[in-house]
């Protein structure tokens, strides 16, 4: 084969660059929309007026910058919901994260009778739209309501009670996707541990656990963002502003007389989307942090 | 410690994993399993660890029952062919986990710790991650932890499989050394022959989940009672070869087409009146010689000190050491000499020795 042409040092490197640098653009390319889309929300909440991403005031001049949008952070219906929202997230990571790292592992690791039953049935209830369950939901809800102590906290019309359908709800995918991860890991880590001496329990809260870190991170997000921005049920579960969420809250201000320019909604969903960044922030290092090498073969 | 299995088995509906496994290790002793994969090496181990409930049979520690003794109450250490090690923890939390769960104080703790890592020759990658360490690294962490305790057995899966041939000579001797000077009972699994010959007081070998000899290696090298164990032990493996065994001018010899051998006054009576018969013989008990059965010589495989020949009498392949001094080709035309005093001698149909 003869050389045709070839290649200067300084064309390579350009050629070089200029190919690391076309995936960058067309990203930026294609989440532009997006961007520009929060942005315009962003100044929207700060401003009288918008005109595409120019802020205006009444008479249609630039300028109207105001913080008139935010005021609703004076209204302790907004904190008390926040407050609830709160409750209702937090209460759906920890009560989904925990039960389905127990069912997933014993999913998992286990072999008992009506195990395959089990499994199936989760993934088919899991195909039920919440909205054909509402009203026996709602029997429920009401007879938990009737008994002393507990009805209190997790019966109709209470917080608890919209945690404790929306764990419900979320159950079978966290249980799939939980034993998915402890599917992947392998037995003789565990059963080193046993031999070590640790318990079962042990074993899963020590070895196991630490493993799917970032399987749970995913977990935890997915459920936080579910229950923070939960709306079906505690809409039909909740009479009242005492128990009402933030999605609820926003939902009445947009759809009622209350508040009046769009751009108080705008600020109340951007309000809304504040906790979902930082739970991300605090999350992400768990997210991303997968454990390599330690163990090698074997099965 | 004394390790009593009597009878053990592990079935899986139909899958039999260990079947009527019966033997007994004594204190201190160093014993192989040995056997090729799937025969159920791993299985057997596992329930002396108390992992998997044996279906049947009993095993003793000791001359105490402990099927139904949870494995963190039998004071055993394990070392696993995949290490096992926890990868969220640096090597010191590693070797020392099984101390902290014995709630061991933390200055006894640190002291034991650092004793094991520096016998281990890992002192000084206390505070790495198993991710950052080598394979043989790894291997040492492992064995660490499983020594750290102090167990009564140790159980070795196949520990060195996973690591280069020099490394893997190297850590043979030293897993020895360290057995030797601790004197704890060992189980050591592997399907390598010869890690098992070398390492091992007495090794058992196990075929298809069934206990096939359970005996010191050089009797196994000497006096195979199968034709399994003859064919599986020892490198490069016995020939087998089929043949009659004929009665002429009071001279008994073994004859199959192309090769002749007179039998050795030893063997005589034992395979005497039995017709065909399969005969084994080692590579290194067949010398090429001026004269003895001819053959061609087929392939020439060098082994560095030892060249494997394989020879072709008739439609039979024989396989033979030679010098490579010989510098034979293919080809060339050879003349093998039998040690009669050597050979085994099968039965065809029970496959069992004839002679031990
Ligand atoms: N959990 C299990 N369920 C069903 N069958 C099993 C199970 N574990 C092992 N077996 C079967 O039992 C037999 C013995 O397996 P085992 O793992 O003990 O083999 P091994 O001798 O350790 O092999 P290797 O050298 O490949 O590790 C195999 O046929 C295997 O398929
Ligand atoms: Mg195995």
């Amino acid at each position: 084969m003869t050389p045709t042409t070839f290649e200067t040092e300084q064309t390579y490197g350009l050629r070089k660059s200029l190919s690391r640098a076309i995936p960058y653009i067309l990203l930026t390319i294609s989440i532009l929309p997006i961007i520009i889309g929060y942005a315009w929300i962003f100044i929207a909440t700060f401003s009288v007026r918008t005109e595409g991403l120019i802020p205006k005031d009444a008479h249609g001049n630039i300028g109207g910058l105001t913080l008139q949008n935010w005021s609703f952070l004076h209204n302790p219906e907004v904190w008390n919901a926040t407050l609830n929202s709160f409750g209702i997230a937090v209460g759906m990571v920890v009560g989904v994260g925990f039960l389905s790292s127990l069912t997933g592992y014993a999913l998992a690791r286990m072999n008992f009778a009506g195990r395959k039953g089990f499994l199936g049935t989760t993934l088919l209830l899991h195909a039920f739209r919440p909205e054909m369950l509402l009203i026996a939901i709602f029997q429920v809800l009401l007879f938990i309501g009737g008994i002393p102590l507990i009805g209190d906290w997790v019966g109709f019309n209470t917080v608890g009670g919209v945690a404790l359908v929306m764990i419900t709800l979320d159950l079978p995918l966290g249980v799939w996707l939980m034993k998915g991860f402890f599917d992947n890991l392998s037995w003789d880590m565990e059963r080193a541990a046993l031999i070590d001496g640790a318990s079962r329990f042990r074993v899963w809260w020590e070895i196991i656990l630490p493993q799917i870190k970032p399987g749970l991170a995913a977990l935890s997000i997915f459920t936080f963002i579910t229950g923070w921005n939960a709306y079906l049920i505690p809409f039909t579960f909740t009479i009242g502003s005492k128990v009402a969420n933030l999605p609820v809250l926003l939902n009445r201000f947009s759809g009622d007389t209350s508040l009046g320019s769009w751009n108080e909604v705008a600020a109340l969903g951007l309000f809304q989307l504040v906790p979902i960044l930082v739970f991300f922030i605090f999350t992400q290092e768990a997210l991303l942090n997968i454990y390599g090498g330690g163990s090698k073969g074997g099965a | 410690m004394k390790v009593a299995l009597d009878n053990l088995t592990k079935k899986w509906g139909t899958v039999v994993g260990a079947d009527s496994i019966t033997l007994n290790i004594n204190d201190g002793e160093f014993i192989a399993f040995l056997g090729p994969s799937g025969c159920g090496k791993t299985t057997t181990l596992l329930m002396v660890a108390g992992i998997y409930k044996p279906t049947a049979g009993y095993i003793r520690f000791d001359d105490y029952m402990v099927n139904h003794m949870a494995p963190k109450d039998r004071n055993i250490g394990m070392v696993f062919q995949s290490y096992a090690l926890y990868p969220h923890m640096d090597v010191f939390k590693n070797i020392s986990y099984p101390l902290k769960l014995k709630k061991i104080p933390a200055k006894e703790l640190k002291e034991r710790t650092r004793k094991i890592a520096d016998m281990m020759g890992i002192g000084h990658l206390l505070d790495r991650k198993p991710a950052q360490l080598s394979g043989g690294q790894q291997q040492r962490v492992a064995l660490g932890r499983a020594l750290v305790k102090e167990p009564g057995l140790l159980l070795f899966d196949e520990p060195l499989s996973n690591l280069d041939a020099r490394l893997r000579l190297s850590m043979r001797s030293e897993i020895k050394r360290l057995q030797l000077e601790l004197g704890i009972t060992s189980i050591y699994v592997t399907h390598d022959q010869v890690e098992a010959m070398t390492m091992a007081d007495r090794v058992a070998v196990i075929q298809s989940g069934r206990l096939q000899a359970f005996a010191p290696p050089d009797e196994l090298y000497d006096r195979p009672q199968t034709l399994f164990i003859a064919g599986f032990v020892g490198n490069p493996p016995m020939n087998f070869i089929t043949v009659d065994i004929l009665h002429e001018n009071g001279l008994f010899s073994a004859r199959a087409p192309g090769l002749t051998m007179p039998l050795s006054a030893g063997h005589t009576d034992k395979v005497a009146e039995k017709g065909r018969v399969i005969m084994g013989i080692r590579p290194e008990d067949i010398t090429i010689a001026n004269e003895g059965a001819a053959g061609e010589v087929y392939i020439v495989e060098p082994l560095g000190r030892d060249d494997l020949i394989d020879v072709k009498i008739g439609d039979l392949h024989v396989h033979v050491l030679a010098d490579p001094e010989m510098s034979l080709k293919m080809g060339d035309t050879v003349n093998l000499q039998f040690n009669a005093n050597k050979v085994q001698f099968f039965d065809p149909e029970t496959e069992r020795s004839l002679l031990w």
